[in-house]
């Protein structure tokens, strides 16, 4: 039992002879924004799989709020309370914005068949829950639209929408800004934050360095599958070891 | 009404309750199977053994052939686990012919010359010929029909379309795929059982061709046709290719030409199906003022 949410220890994965991981140690305390930074190839998505069970690692152990989730599927993680949105953005095409955000609201009832089928998906509490995440993240005009109608930045946000439906403690987003504008960015920004202050602890993978840099508390810097810094976005930012291996 | 009519709506009463069992599978969780008459010919065969040598009557014969088949269905659904899309297709073929040959060889099970002799359905003392099976199909159609659409309206409704539309995507809100794909299978095959059981009853025998890898395409043809994924799709699939060949027998030896032709033409000009999201069947339908027409998931 640790006092942090989650306890990333030794962490290595391989894919035959490469090491896309290697002995990384992570720990993230309750309530803070983590950036992970790095270059291309670094690792980061592959370090976000190994925590959210899409990828079993090589050797290490990730606990979660107390638990070892090593060795549990991504469902049984999500389950628990680890919710994630996807790189390259992964909606429910054929549904609609609000369908999308319902789908994560039935996380409690996905455990077992018997419960799933007893279940009513639109139950005047669902809608009003579905309503509510829709309004904090700016979509209720949006409600009814088929998802794959909007543009991208609306979907980054369903996506993120969803994810807070399946009520996480520990909410995981993978390059959320990527393919958003400037002013996208910042929006979807303070939409973290709001998460945040809600009571959900983020990890923020990003490729755009100043979008981590405002948004994170503290940011781990991940190059060649190895933790290079750790410490607050100007500390890292003046790092040596940075500055040589990643900001030139 | 004529016994010849009554018999062939009672056959495309049979095809409804398959293609909706298949559109559960291939429509909703995008499992797609050209197996689906395994689970009907083990339905049929259930039903046989259980009448014919174990002296077993209605309902109990026709809640083993669903059950047998559901479990057979989860068992063999388990090759989804493993492997998807065209790969999923080639291992439910294999499972057809493999189900098929052991209709075949299996000496309990009457080798080439299957089951006859099987009784018709006997309520309260009356045998259920005609008319009276007639009601019978399409009861269990219209009930078949009805709990899908609730199943559709809870979580597991949920879990089947989502993990039809992105298996990683449903697996982070707390899905597992495993286990839906597996009860998605036990459902849609004890449904294909019910089918197979309800034939077997109106036939009065079973034979293994009448189970093979062309029943398989034809039920798919039936719920590409209507429009996977939606309600009413697979009913009018199975209303128009189980009516055709009966109606138009002049084009019987062809049937298979024009099954293929229409999935052709299907995956070129209308890939939903007739009554598809956004199908021009559904638009014009749409267009008529009175009553609600979207039953699309």
């Amino acid at each position: 039992m640790t006092g942090n949410l989650l306890d990333v220890r030794t962490l290595s994965r391989n894919f035959g002879g490469l090491k896309a991981l290697d002995q990384v140690n992570l720990r993230l305390e309750r309530g803070e924004i983590l950036g992970l930074i790095g270059p291309n190839g670094a690792g980061k998505s592959t370090l976000f799989n190994c925590l959210a069970g899409n990828l079993r690692p090589t050797a290490g152990t990730v606990a979660f709020n107390g638990h070892d989730v090593t060795r549990m599927r991504a469902s049984q993680r999500a389950r628990l309370g680890i919710a994630r949105t996807f790189q390259l953005g992964k909606v429910f095409p054929s549904m609609t914005v609000r369908e999308n955000v319902l789908t994560g609201l039935g996380v409690a009832r996905y455990g077992s068949f018997w419960r799933s089928v007893t279940g009513l998906v639109k139950g005047a509490d669902h809608m009003d829950r579905a309503a509510e995440i829709l309004r904090q993240f700016e979509l209720e005009d949006q409600a009814a639209v088929p998802v794959t109608d909007l543009p991208m930045g609306f979907q980054r946000r369903v996506e993120a929408a969803r994810a807070i439906a399946t009520n996480p403690r520990l909410l995981l987003l993978d390059e959320p800004a990527a393919g958003l504008t400037h002013g996208e960015a910042e929006r979807f920004a303070d939409m973290v934050r709001g998460v945040r202050a809600s009571g959900v602890t983020v990890i923020v993978i990003e490729h755009n360095m100043r979008f981590a840099m405002q948004l994170a508390e503290r940011l781990y810097v991940l190059v060649q599958g190895r933790i290079i810094a750790e410490g607050p976005p100007d500390a890292v930012r003046q790092d040596p070891g940075v500055i040589s291996a990643y900001l030139g | 009404m004529d016994a010849y009519v009554v018999s062939v709506m009672i056959f495309i009463g049979i095809w409804i309750i398959m293609a909706m069992s298949l559109n559960l599978l291939v429509g909703y969780a995008g499992q797609v199977s050209i197996g689906h008459a395994a689970f009907f010919g083990i339905g049929a065969y259930t039903v046989a053994v259980v009448t014919v040598k174990l002296g077993l009557g209605f309902p109990f014969d026709i809640i083993c052939a669903a059950a047998v088949s559901g479990i057979m269905g989860g068992f063999l659904g388990l090759p989804a686990l493993r492997v998807r899309h065209d790969f999923l297709v080639l291992a439910t073929i294999g499972i057809n012919f493999i189900v098929v040959a052991v209709f075949q060889y299996t000496p309990a099970l009457g080798g080439a010359y299957g089951i006859v002799g099987i009784p018709p359905i006997t309520i309260a003392g009356v045998e259920m010929l005609g008319t009276g099976m007639l009601i019978v199909v399409y009861g269990f159609a219209v009930a078949f029909f009805l709990l899908q659409a609730a199943l559709l309206r809870t979580w597991f409704g949920v879990r089947m379309t989502a993990i039809r539309e992105d298996e990683e995507a449903a697996e982070a809100i707390g899905i597992s795929v495993a286990s839906t794909k597996i009860w998605t299978f036990v459902l849609a095959c004890a449904g294909a059982g019910l089918a197979g059981a309800l034939y077997a009853r109106q036939l009065g025998s079973v034979f293994p061709e009448n189970f093979g890898f062309v029943e398989s395409v034809t039920v798919l043809t039936m719920v590409v046709l209507g429009g996977a994924g939606t309600l009413v799709g697979p009913v009018i699939g199975a209303i128009i290719l189980g009516g055709m060949p009966e109606y138009l027998r002049f084009i019987q030896d062809w049937r298979y030409v024009i099954y293929g032709l229409i999935l052709t033409f299907l995956m070129i000009f209308e890939r939903d199906g007739l009554m598809g999201r956004d199908s021009r069947l559904r638009r014009l339908l749409k267009r008529i003022p009175t009553g609600r027409r979207s039953d699309a998931k």
